[in-house]
């Protein structure tokens, strides 16, 4: 039906053509192989090669001092099977996935999405100044948002405190995993506000404007009209900032994984295991472990992606 | 008309909520730089300069901001530059395990930008000799981005129409010349926006610079407030939210240019 308004395709060589169709400008591999060279190139030598090596350690004894140090000894999966039979591991992991679902999925997502649905026909002062507000949060050096945070937070002088005129509540010590999710909303709603910003606009405004017409409220309009279309948009939003927060080490500048372990989450575990604790090769073991992780949660995702596509 | 009334009375109490969440955190930064002897509750300041005056003094702090502009500006440069070839490559000719490369880069760019590659990237720094080498530190920071950039760069190459490449290309264009002028200004929102986010990642980037640069006078802002924070035992907070501020005055400025001249949004980019 739509065929009869767009031209169609116009089919000039064959074979070689119709396989290289989407290569307008005559790249050839070739050619192409060398404009993606030197990315490639850059990759391989500071990102793929680093991988290998802490696939590598992970199988050693390594660590920072002492005669391992020295002269690191291969131990096979030693480092592994201490790592699953550690509960200290399984309670970052754990700490980790709150955190991935708390502060990503529910939290980044869901004000994300919100702050976009509701500003979606503005224009004006007072979008500008709610979409600057938020990603003003999202911009700010690290070192400096998790030090406000820490002075919002504190227990004998917070402003929070003042706030609230709750003295002596002191969050970070009292509900350490709540903070670091809210703070870590608070961080990163930018992304899939802008996000979902852009893919709201492409809903034909058609489509929205019959089911309304048609009576469906609003949340059967961003049910059956907006979410089908956005979809996409969805996923590649969840892949993103899941795996961003799987690995975020800033929940360490707020409460340095205390008290107590209780907001421990697994990149701040690795960063004690291995350079405070020294035990470099112990440390690389559970950094391969949550690679292994991220790939189930990246191929997960992709395969909803796929699926109904 | 209840409903209706009721309905912006709902709005404007939610879009309250999310103007206070957003900006409270944010007030002790601008407030305490200019009180005499700021506390960590937000106070009214006595607008004094003395603690920008006290930075002015401070033998690194003002040098550590423009290290931090050369680490920020080099990575971003390389990164925009090296992403938009290879995401036009990966855009218009289809390699074979195209996507899965780029699904795998982007997966390990994740994580081993993160705590866990800070081992083997001293060590590969040692062996390069690239320790305390702020040009070794850019390469080492682009690897990092680079996946995710081209990631999202290809959403934008994708999306612009092939028909101009191919006129271009009947006037005889080589294949660089047609990125260049051809492709470059069709994609400019996509490389303004990946070139704000290598930016903004760089600038606030702590871990790398701290492990590997030793030589204080390369050192940029992260790892000198990280210095103000520590040194002492105590946290000097006066310094600390005056070089916060001045530290946090760049990249605002530069998200205020870049919306103004292109537009900070994603142009439906990032799809797939």
């Amino acid at each position: 039906m739509a065929q009869a308004t767009s031209p169609p395709e116009v089919v000039r060589e064959s074979g070689q053509a119709r396989r290289y169709n989407s290569d307008a400008a005559g790249l050839g591999r070739l050619r192409a192989g060398a404009f993606a060279a030197p990315a490639l190139l850059l990759i391989a030598v500071f990102l793929v090669f680093p991988a290998l090596w802490v696939l590598y350690l992970g199988l050693t004894n390594y660590r920072l001092t002492g005669i391992a140090a020295a002269e690191p000894q291969f131990v096979g999966l030693d480092n592994l099977i201490s790592a699953v039979s550690d509960p200290t591991f399984w309670s970052s992991t754990w700490l980790t996935v709150q955190f991935v679902l708390g502060s990503a999925v529910i939290g980044q997502v869901g004000l994300g999405f919100a702050i976009a649905w509701l500003l979606r026909d503005r224009q004006g002062p007072l979008k500008r100044l709610v979409e600057g507000l938020v990603i003003l949060a999202w911009i700010l050096p690290s070192a400096i948002v998790s030090f406000l945070w820490v002075a919002l937070l504190d227990r004998d002088g917070g402003t929070l405190n003042a706030l609230l005129s709750t003295p002596q509540f002191a969050p970070l010590l009292d509900h350490p995993m709540l903070s670091i999710i809210v703070f870590n909303t608070w961080r990163g709603t930018a992304f899939s506000m802008m996000l979902y910003g852009a893919a709201l606009g492409n809903v034909p405004p058609s489509h929205l404007e019959s089911a309304r017409l048609a009576g469906a409220s609003g949340w059967q309009q961003l049910r059956d009209v907006v979410f089908p279309h956005i979809r996409g948009h969805i996923l590649t939003n969840l892949l993103l900032i899941s795996l961003w927060t799987f690995n975020d080490f800033t929940p360490f500048l707020l409460t340095a994984g205390g008290p107590d372990g209780q907001s421990e989450v697994l990149a701040v575990h690795v960063y004690k295991v291995a350079l405070q604790g020294g035990e470099l090769g112990y440390g690389a073991a559970v950094s391969t472990i949550i690679l292994l992780i991220n790939l189930v949660v990246a191929v997960f995702y992709l395969r909803l992606l796929r699926s109904k596509k | 008309m209840t409903r209706f009334v009721l309905g912006r009375i709902g709005f404007y109490t939610l879009i309250a909520v999310l103007l206070a969440f957003f900006t409270i955190p944010l007030l002790w930064l601008v407030t305490a730089p200019f009180t005499s002897d700021p506390t960590y509750k937000v106070s009214v300041p006595d607008f004094t300069l003395d603690n920008f005056r006290a930075i002015a003094e401070h033998p690194y702090a003002l040098p550590s901001l423009w290290n931090s502009v050369l680490l920020s500006a080099g990575t971003a440069l390389l990164v925009v530059i090296l992403a938009a070839l290879a995401a036009y490559a990966l855009s218009r000719v289809r390699l074979p395990g195209r996507d899965a490369l780029l699904y795998t880069l982007l997966l390990l760019s994740s994580i081993i930008t993160g705590t866990a590659a800070m081992v083997p990237l001293f060590q590969l720094a040692v062996q390069l000799n690239l320790i305390d080498s702020q040009l070794g530190l850019i390469l080492i920071l682009t690897g990092g981005l680079l996946p995710a950039a081209i990631f999202m760069m290809k959403d934008f190459m994708d999306a612009t129409p092939k028909s101009y490449e191919e006129s271009a290309r009947v006037f005889g264009a080589t294949p660089l010349q047609i990125v260049r002028h051809v492709v470059v200004p069709l994609v400019r929102p996509g490389l303004a926006t990946i070139g704000v986010w290598a930016v903004a990642n760089v600038w606030g980037n702590f871990l790398m610079p701290y492990l590997l640069l030793s030589d204080v006078e390369k050192q940029p802002a992260a790892v000198i407030t990280y210095t103000l924070y520590t040194e002492g035992g105590q946290a000097n907070l006066s310094m600390l939210s005056t070089f916060g501020l001045l530290y946090s005055i760049p990249v605002v400025l530069m998200y205020l240019f870049v919306s103004k001249k292109y537009g900070f949004r994603f142009h439906g980019g990032i799809k797939r």
